[in-house]
This record gives structure tokens, C-alpha cells and sequence, in this order.
């Protein structure tokens, strides 16, 4: 029980990051129907950016959360002109083309993004300094760290912050107008491109912070961490119902979740040595508290991708959307 | 001469080049031959890719774990693992099935679904496919994991040893030599497929899937059965490719099946012309001597300029590969050598 509770902890956590970088899938999605293949690239270069700044002011003495701060302070603007230049370069151009070709075009960006960052920061795992004090709280027999709150707190904030400015400001309701008709939104006096472009700049920032706080989660940043995140964040969204804003949400939530249990318990429902009939046929390799595992947590990454294409079978209109995924 | 003769004439010399390019690349040494043979491999898997991208139009980004089940197959069928050593005219199809049954198992689910969401779903595969590979060491010990399985047989065919060196009429034929010419064949009769295909019934049924499914379904045709045999085929391709690679390289390892292979197949059929044979050739043949150009280029002009390496070769071609990806969408939709319908599609032209 103190497992289960202790991988729900856990995926709650991952499942908040993963939401935050959805939303940035979603958003864009929800607006001119493209897959942003290069945001996971965005939340990297969040990391990135961060990992460099909070380096270089740990051993300054400034309290640990000003510094982790500052990074995200500087990771943020970092991140908005990268989405900025991505829109305006890449996509833009060929808003009228074939679906297929900004999709290329997203691909080769994420390319060239990832080795550009390679050049900066090198190849190796870096080591985010440990700076900020563990904290731990024990909470229902699993043990809660501060960090694991703070970014919990932090990403409901997020969220509630986006619902806000969607549902609730003129630049809501410009994007709102322009994801349902562009058209009639630009005869309405809607700036379309401005509100695309506007898209594009909030999920950027969205995507450093969570770049930020996958970093100081787990301590390490990679020039190659963007891509399997990313993945993971779009599965997330179609999961959650993608254009869907509260469906991203919840998708990552639900993703981060399934994939902790799933890690957690993968391995003792495929070990075989626990069904008796088969622990007979397998004999000695059983006997002594043996065990014969088909699956163990390294499938981990695995369950994403099974969500994905499971929810595109059964519902591609995932848990909380309206949008179907062969809407033309 | 008329341009019937000219076309002939064309024609044979190619095939005179083709033929003794081995022996010119082997006097610059054997290595060259190798590359030669990398670069056939790379050609093989985008046409076959070419089959799903450019004549279907569905984007797959998870083509190289076709390569890997191919790969393996032959592996597992012919090296000291599980003490089986088939013969490789067995294999090959078995391998080339198999590959069809996992483009099957890919493409079904996806099959209701618009094109972007099917490049997501083939990119997680590939990433499955290889996470699979990596972990199937355990319990039982099938792929080896990350160690990779070695001592593959390598081809014999009716008593010819590819591994060994034969002298025949004088001539030395070293073992790339020999798999020079076994690809050359290959390549020439998927080549062959290929340009059939695209003038066929089918091949015209996926075209009008490409270009608009609503309206392919209406016309009567069964867009389902299509787009999966689309999938079946260019697996197929890509699984008699990853059964080459592993007969030349006696080794593999989930290494070689990373997404980045997968881009790279891309990026040879986008860059060359989505649905163009020849093109995508073409645009293979530019990708694949890229890393070797790179190689003799870069590397000097580093070392002169600031006396060390700066960036890495393998860095740079990615970097060019991005580009290449990202401004031939931009200003080359169509790719180098474009097909003759999209270039009709893009001059407006529907006269013809």
C-alpha cells in the first residue's frame, strides 16, 4: 500500500510536468491544427538555459529558490523567441501547404535545434547543482519532497493562470475565434497571425518552466531529453483530447500516473513465479523465492506510446475532447 | 541517333559503370566498396519508405524498426544465439514477412486516423520496437540486449562464400565486392517494383489516397486494404535491407536502430523527391556520402584553421540534415528531382 501511494506521489508529479508541456502541444494544435513536433526541443532549451544560470549563481550564496528563480526568469524569454522564430520561419510559411510538409519542416527544426544545443552544452548528462534543501514530508506512508509539492502547486497555478487568460481576456477569445474559423476571425478585426504567434510564445514559455522543473526534479538536463518528452507530452494531450485545454491537463496527469503504477507494478504482474499454475511449469527457476519477470520498470517508456495508440484506437477523441482526430 | 537509341545508350553505359564501379573503388581501397555498399542499403530502405511516404503519402517516422525486425530475424536465424544457421534464401523472406506483419500490426491501428497523428504513432513504435530490443535479454535471453548479437553467417549462396575472397578469371572478388553485386541486384529489382508499382492499379489508388482519401473511398476505392498493403510493402522493403545489413556487418545491436535512422530515411526521400524513383535515389545516394564528405572535408579544414576540431563531423550532418529537411519544405516542396504529378500539382498545370 505505502508503494501505491508513494508511485502516486511520484506520478502526480510527473504527470503535472507532462500536463504543462501538453498544454504547449495542445494550444497549437487547437489553433492552426499542427503537431508541434519541436516543443519537446523547447522544453529542453528550457532546461538548458536554466541548468546554465543556476550553475553559475550556486556558488553565489543568493537563497536556492532566488536562484532557481533567475533560471527560470532567464529560461522563459530564451524559450519565447525560440517559439517565436520556429512559428515565424518555419511554419508560417507554409500555413496554406500540405499537411505533411510543416510537419517536415517541424522535424528538421527539432533536428537542428537538438545538435544546436549539443554544440552549446555538450553531450554529456548535465548535473544540475544540488542547491536547494531536501525537504521531505510523510504523508499517508509515502514520503512527499518540497520540490514535489512546489511543482504540483506550481503547475495547477500554471493551469489555472491559462484557463484564465483563455476563457477570460480579449486575447482568450481571439484565440478561441481563430481556432474555430480563421477566416471569419480575420473578418472580425482578429490579428490571426498576431494570436498564432501569441500561441506559439505562451506554450514556449510553458514548455522552459517545465523544462526548469524536469531539471530540477531529477537533477540531470540532456540535449536529447526534449524528444521522448515531448513524445510523451503529445501523447498526454490526444490522451486528454488534443485542442482541448482542461483535457491536456488531465491527460498528463492520468499519463504521469499510469506510467509511475505501471513501473511500479509491471514487474511483479509479469512475474510469472506468482501464478501457480505456471510457477509449476517453470520449476526450478521459481523454487527459493525466484522470480521469471517478462516485463520489468525499464519497459517504463513503453506505456506512453501504449496509451497513445490505444486511446487513438478506442477513443480519438480522448477522455475530454470533441475534436476527432480525422476531423479534416 | 533518335531518342530511343540515346535512352539505350544511356541505359547501358550506367550498367557498365555500375558494374565495374566495385573494381575502380577497390583500387582506392576495400573500405570504399563498403561505403558503396552502405550507401545501396540506404537507397533500398527509402525506396521502400518512398512506397509509404510518396506513393501513399502516409508519413512514417518509425521506418527503421522495419530495418531492426529484418535485422534481427537474420540474426537470430543464422548465428551461434539460438545455434540456428538457415540458409539465407530462407531467411530473407521469412525476415521480409515478418517485417510485413509488424508494417500490419503498425498500420491497422492507425488507419482511421489523419497523417500527423500517424507520424506520432509510427515514431512511438519505432522508439517500442527499439526499447523491446534492448530488454528482451531477460528472462529469457533472446536479442542480448544492448551487447547486440554477433557472429552472424554471412551470405552463402549456391556454394559462394560472401565472406571469403574468390578469384575468378583473374579477377579478385573480395567479399564487399560480392555483396556489391548481390545489392545491385536487389536494388534493381526493387527498383523495378518501384516503377511498376507507381504506373499500376495500385499504384494510382494510393495516389488518389494521397491526394484526397474522401474522394479515393468514393471512387470505389477500398482505402483501407490499400494503405495497409501500402504499409506491408514498405516494411517488407525495409526488412530485406535490415536482413542485408546484418549478413554484411556479423553484427548487431539496438544501436543501430535509433530514431535518427529513421530521420535520415526521411530526410533521403523528402529531400529527393516524395514519390519520384529516381529521385529518392538521388536524394539517398547525396544523404548517404554526406558522413563521407564530411569526413574529408571538415575534419582538414578544422584541423588547419584552429588546429583542433571544433565540431564533429557527425554533428554537422545533422545539422545539415535539419536544414535540409526545413528549406527544401520552404523553397522545394517537391524535393530535387520532383515527380512528375506533384510538379503539375505545383505549376497548376492539370491540363495534362
Amino acid at each position: 500500500m505505502d508503494i501505491f501511494v508513494q508511485q502516486l506521489v511520484n506520478g502526480l508529479t510527473l504527470g503535472a510536468v507532462y500536463a504543462i508541456v501538453a498544454l504547449g502541444y495542445t494550444m497549437v494544435y487547437g489553433i492552426i491544427q499542427l503537431i508541434n513536433f519541436a516543443h519537446g526541443e523547447l522544453v529542453m532549451i528550457g532546461a538548458m538555459v536554466a541548468f546554465t544560470v543556476i550553475n553559475a549563481l550556486a556558488a553565489g550564496g543568493l537563497p536556492p529558490l532566488a536562484v532557481v528563480l533567475i533560471g527560470t526568469a532567464c529560461a522563459v524569454p530564451v524559450c519565447m523567441l525560440v517559439g517565436y522564430a520556429m512559428e515565424r520561419l518555419a511554419y508560417r510559411p507554409l500555413r496554406q501547404a500540405p499537411r505533411l510538409a510543416p510537419l517536415i519542416t517541424a522535424i528538421g527544426v527539432s533536428i537542428v535545434l537538438q545538435h544546436l544545443a549539443m554544440l552549446v552544452w555538450s553531450r554529456n548528462v548535465l548535473a544540475f547543482p544540488q542547491i536547494i534543501p531536501l525537504t521531505t514530508y510523510t504523508f499517508a506512508g509515502a514520503v512527499v519532497t518540497g520540490v514535489q509539492l512546489t511543482i504540483v502547486g506550481l503547475c495547477f497555478a500554471m493551469m489555472a493562470g491559462l484557463a484564465l487568460l483563455v476563457y477570460r481576456t480579449r486575447l482568450g477569445t481571439a484565440m478561441r475565434a481563430t481556432a474555430q474559423n480563421p477566416q471569419v476571425a480575420r473578418l472580425m478585426g482578429v490579428d490571426v497571425n498576431r494570436v498564432i504567434a501569441a500561441t506559439f510564445i505562451i506554450g514556449a514559455a510553458l514548455g522552459a518552466v517545465a523544462g526548469v522543473m524536469f531539471g530540477t526534479y531529477y537533477g540531470v538536463a540532456q540535449y536529447t531529453m526534449g524528444s521522448v518528452l515531448g513524445l510523451k507530452a503529445f501523447a498526454a494531450a490526444v490522451l486528454g483530447g488534443i485542442g482541448n485545454v482542461p483535457g491536456a491537463m488531465v491527460g498528463g496527469l492520468v499519463l504521469g500516473v499510469v506510467e509511475a503504477l505501471g513501473a511500479g507494478y509491471i514487474g511483479d504482474f509479469t512475474d510469472l513465479c506468482h501464478y501457480a499454475l505456471l510457477a509449476e511449469a517453470l520449476g526450478e527457476r521459481c523454487a527459493d523465492g525466484g522470480h521469471f519477470v517478462l516485463f520489468g520498470s525499464n519497459y517504463q517508456d513503453v506505456f506512453a506510446f501504449v496509451v497513445l495508440i490505444l486511446v487513438l484506437v478506442f477513443r480519438p477523441s480522448g477522455l475530454l475532447g470533441e475534436r476527432v482526430g480525422d476531423r479534416a | 541517333m533518335n531518342r530511343g537509341k540515346l535512352l539505350w545508350a544511356g541505359v547501358a553505359l550506367v550498367a557498365v559503370t555500375l558494374l565495374l564501379l566495385p573494381f575502380a573503388l577497390s583500387y582506392a581501397g576495400t573500405a570504399w566498396v563498403r561505403i558503396a555498399n552502405f550507401a545501396m542499403l540506404y537507397v533500398l530502405l527509402a525506396l521502400g519508405l518512398n512506397i509509404v511516404v510518396g506513393f501513399a503519402g502516409l508519413l512514417d517516422l518509425g521506418y527503421i524498426a522495419f530495418y531492426a525486425v529484418g535485422a534481427y530475424v537474420y540474426a537470430l536465424l543464422a548465428s551461434p544465439q539460438f545455434g540456428l544457421h538457415l540458409p539465407f534464401w530462407v531467411i530473407l523472406p521469412i525476415g521480409a514477412a515478418v517485417a510485413a506483419l509488424f508494417g500490419v500490426m503498425l498500420g491497422a491501428p492507425t488507419l482511421k486516423l489523419r497523417g500527423d497523428y500517424l507520424a506520432i504513432v509510427t515514431l512511438g513504435f519505432g522508439e517500442i520496437v527499439r526499447i523491446f530490443l534492448n530488454n528482451l535479454s531477460q528472462p529469457v535471453n533472446i536479442t542480448r540486449g544492448p551487447q547486440g548479437i554477433a557472429g552472424i553467417d554471412p551470405v552463402r549462396l549456391a556454394g559462394v562464400d560472401f565472406s571469403r575472397t574468390d578469384t575468378v578469371l583473374g579477377a579478385a572478388f573480395s567479399g564487399p565486392m560480392k555483396y556489391y553485386y548481390l545489392l545491385l541486384l536487389l536494388l534493381l529489382a526493387i527498383v523495378l517494383i518501384n516503377v511498376r508499382l507507381q504506373n499500376s492499379r495500385i499504384g494510382r489508388a494510393w495516389e488518389a489516397i494521397r491526394e484526397d482519401e474522401v474522394a479515393a473511398r468514393a471512387m470505389g476505392i477500398d482505402t483501407t486494404g490499400m494503405k495497409l498493403l501500402a504499409f506491408a510493402m514498405g516494411a517488407s522493403f525495409g526488412g530485406v535491407a535490415g536482413g542485408m545489413f546484418a549478413a554484411i556487418q556479423g553484427f548487431i545491436s539496438p544501436e543501430s536502430f535509433v530514431l535518427v535512422e529513421s530521420v535520415m530515411v526521411v530526410s533521403m526521400v523528402v529531400l529527393g523527391g516524395m514519390g519520384n524513383v529516381a529521385g529518392v535515389i538521388l536524394g539517398a545516394l547525396l544523404l548517404a556520402f554526406v558522413p563521407e564528405f564530411l569526413r574529408w572535408t571538415v575534419e582538414p579544414v578544422q584541423q588547419a584553421l584552429f588546429g583542433k576540431m571544433l565540431v564533429e563531423p557527425e554533428v554537422i550532418r545533422m545539422l545539415i540534415f535539419g536544414l535540409a529537411l526545413v528549406l527544401v519544405m520552404l523553397f522545394r516542396p517537391a524535393g530535387v528531382l520532383p515527380s512528375a504529378v506533384r510538379k503539375r500539382e505545383l505549376t497548376h498545370d492539370r491540363a495534362s
